[in-house]
């Protein structure tokens, strides 16, 4: 594999291999030096077509600690709203020299096209397409929920999954990339997953995924989870209303104050709370949550970084011409 | 590190070779005689650290350390081994296919200040030991660094030069070394301790 566009076709071997990888690279942000020579001399290019600011500023961190060259471009500024093509974009990261090239774009599926289309032969690392996938958040999201399990079960991180654990993904699922990257993912190392959404927010096909899917986040609370994944309400994605009002949907799907006292009563599972980011305080999840000891958000922001090192080491440092890569 | 499973047999270009340079017991007076070396060289134990590295540099490390410690009783060979990961410091990295990097693991004492003795079990092209010194930089300053080596086996590429080698090993090119431990080598089962040269007959 040359590419990472998708986590539905990363084997478990390979995602396992990315982790165990991404536990190295996490150990060089906390040296005196923190950067590593492998990549040194190549260029990596972090296309962005919508807007983000912790996935862009983790890919540069990360290619950035690799020693790679990092051109940021953003759409907005650049000559796309001018009317470019994506095709005479490539084409020109492509003259100038991309090694390595990070998109994000608003149609799914995009990444897919630039990888396959021959008009750039560097590797392509999907940061995020449409409502498709992000495969590089599901599996920070993956290294965070290891780090968390393998401390609860007291087993060593390095070359473990994560079968058997109870992980629940809530809210937003029908305009979320990282609820399918992740259910994916989740999936291929052994966790079982439960989509908690209202059912206007759940897509057409779900019931064929595999995975149980509830309308009630307190019920699915009480049968013992061991992590919880609250997904941001995609406002900008929303052309039309999914739910009565902010407060009913906080109210019933939100992770809110009463629902962190309940799970502090219930005996210990150590429950962790994730969240993607950029989070909307009050409306998915409480402040309360939010800054509580079981959130995770802070430390999925660093291991974004570890992980996405693991990626780029993997799809760059190689010859080309021989990429055993992925 | 240069050294990896090679196998005797009948190779592409014809039948191979076997001999073996040092047996069992001969590894394992030479890592004594290195032990003692590195003491002498020291002036004692103090401020020690040996650094092995991966794959077989370690296992080699931790036996210097076991012997380095007989010989001092207040000295646990644990806290003073580790071991250190050198790929991301290869200058051959964008020639081969990706490789996986191995942790690096350092003393709790850290480096700062310490002697630091890198192990290794071949020395050749001398292109591994410039990336561990690369890498050793990055992770602390040593007040000294000192390379101990199982064998030597010539054709160095670099201008560099083990402190303590277990044996010279003149070599052609073309031939192999290979290093067996019992930490990570078997045979039938059982664990191996040897070092012999494969080469083309």
């Amino acid at each position: 594999m040359r590419h990472l566009l998708s986590t539905a076709d990363l084997a478990r071997e390979d995602a396992i291999r990315i982790l165990d990888i991404a536990e190295d690279m996490a150990a060089v942000g906390s040296r005196e030096v923190k950067k590593l020579p492998a990549l040194r001399g190549r260029t990596v290019v972090n296309l962005f077509f919508e807007d983000s600011t912790r996935t862009r500023i983790s890919f540069e961190a990360a290619a950035k600690r690799l020693s790679a060259d990092v051109i940021n471009f953003s759409a907005k500024g650049s000559s796309v709203s001018k009317g470019e093509s994506l095709k005479d974009t490539a084409q020109t990261l492509k003259a100038i020299g991309a090694d390595g090239v990070v998109i994000r774009h608003g149609s799914s599926g995009a990444p897919a096209r630039l990888a396959a289309a021959g008009w750039i032969d560097a590797p392509v690392v999907n940061a995020g397409d449409g409502m498709h996938e992000h495969p590089t958040q599901a599996l920070l999201d993956a290294f965070t929920l290891r780090n968390h399990f393998s401390a609860v079960r007291g087993v060593a991180t390095t070359g473990s999954d994560l079968a058997g654990m109870r992980v629940a993904i809530v809210g937003d699922i029908l305009h979320s990339r990282v609820a399918r990257s992740n259910l994916w993912l989740l999936r291929t190392l052994g966790a079982e997953v439960t989509l908690v959404a209202p059912p206007t927010l759940l897509p057409v096909g779900a019931a064929a995924w595999p995975c149980t899917i509830s309308y009630d986040l307190d019920a699915t609370l009480a049968g013992g989870i061991d992590a919880v994944m609250m997904l941001r309400v995609q406002g900008e994605r929303q052309h039309a209303s999914f739910f009565p009002s902010a407060r009913e949907y906080s109210r019933r799907w939100g992770f809110d104050d009463t629902r962190l006292a309940a799970l502090d009563a219930q005996p210990g599972r150590g429950t962790v709370i994730l969240h993607p980011g950029p989070m909307n305080r009050g409306l998915e999840i409480s402040s309360a949550a939010a800054d509580s000891p079981r959130s995770t958000v802070l430390e999925q922001v660093s291991n974004g970084v570890a992980v996405r090192m693991a990626v780029l080491y993997l799809l760059l440092s190689a010859d080309p011409q021989r990429p055993g890569a992925l | 590190m240069e050294t990896s499973g090679a196998t005797a047999g009948t190779g592409p270009t014809g039948p191979t070779s076997v001999r073996t340079v040092l047996s069992e017991a001969d590894i394992s007076r030479v890592l004594t005689r290195i032990a003692h070396e590195i003491i002498e060289a020291n002036k004692g134990t103090g401020d020690l650290v040996l650094l092995g590295i991966p794959t077989r540099g370690f296992p080699l490390a931790q036996r210097l350390a076991e012997r380095i410690a007989r010989t001092e009783p207040g000295i646990d060979p644990a806290a003073i081994t580790g071991q250190l990961d050198i790929t991301m410091y290869r200058d051959d990295l964008r020639h081969s296919t990706t490789r996986t990097p191995v942790p690096t693991r350092l003393p709790a004492g850290g480096i700062d200040g310490k002697v630091v003795v890198l192990v290794d079990d071949v020395l050749y092209s001398g292109r591994t030991i410039r990336a561990a010194l690369d890498a050793l930089s990055d992770l602390g300053r040593p007040r000294i660094v000192r390379l101990a080596v199982l064998v030597d086996r010539g054709h160095r590429e670099l201008p560099i030069r083990a402190d303590h080698v277990g044996k010279n090993l003149p070599t052609a090119a073309s031939e192999k070394v290979r290093v067996r431990l019992g930490e990570l080598d078997t045979e039938n089962g059982a664990p191996v301790n040897d070092v012999v040269i494969v080469g083309q007959a």
